[in-house]
């Protein structure tokens, strides 16, 4: 069933991404909080595999913890969305149901 | 929409706790209503009164304190994660022959029945956790 799936943890430190885009099925959303807004960005190791997912995923990014970690937008993976708080609010109201991968 | 945040991280631990209220107040201020917020794990440290950051850091209590006041928020307190960490209100503190509670203003403490109800009363279940 699509729905929202929420990672907060770096892909760096834990597998929550990969379990998480593993287990979203066509048409979900994944969103990118705290410590998972550094697999957003261009030139990692695991920028590859969030484009590859792009093709049946939306992937959303939050603003403000890319901002909190001095990090810019301009290094976001095209075709990620970000999303501040209010956009988290409204993907959580859009999709039927949540999933946070902590 | 009826909304319900489960918060399973302490404060200053990580940023969950954070994520949780900065995640309330968008949701309030979008008009929706949030049915209740409850605390489990090392969450039931967000309700102690007796925390003291340094007055240049956010006070995360105070913030759920305030929150909770100005939106007639319901923040509960899972009494067995509680009972382990040290969390007690004037009941329970009695009742655990202990010299004092320390629970905050706005938090009351009860059981997982608590969640169980909030899952199934809401619209969605938010996890803000470690």
């Amino acid at each position: 069933m699509p729905m929202l799936h929420t990672v907060n943890k770096s892909p760096f430190e834990r597998r929550t991404l990969d379990t998480a885009l593993r287990h979203a099925v066509k048409g979900s959303g994944v969103l990118l909080i705290e410590d998972a807004v550094y697999a957003a960005f261009e030139g990692t190791v695991v920028a590859e595999k969030v484009r590859a997912a792009l093709g049946d995923l939306k992937i959303y990014v939050l603003g403000p913890d890319i901002a909190a970690r001095g990090m810019s937008e301009k290094q976001v993976i095209d075709g990620l969305e970000v999303v501040d708080y209010g956009g988290f609010v409204d993907l959580v109201t859009e999709y039927d149901k949540v999933q946070s991968w902590l | 929409m009826k909304l319900s945040i489960l918060v399973n991280e302490g404060p200053y631990q990580h940023q969950s706790a954070d994520s949780a209220i900065q995640f309330t107040k968008a949701a309030l201020a979008k008009g929706h209503e949030i049915f209740r917020v409850f605390f489990y794990h090392d969450g039931v440290n967000n309700g102690t009164r007796f925390a003291v950051p340094p007055q240049d850091d956010r006070n995360i209590t105070e913030e759920w304190t305030k929150l909770a006041k100005e939106n007639d928020l319901d923040l509960v307190i899972c009494i067995a994660a509680a009972q382990r960490r040290g969390i007690l209100d004037e009941n329970e503190a009695k009742r655990q022959g202990k010299d004092g509670d320390n629970i905050a203003e706005g938090f009351r403490i009860s059981g997982l029945g608590q969640l169980i109800e909030a899952g199934i009363q809401s619209d969605r279940l938010v996890i803000f956790g470690d």
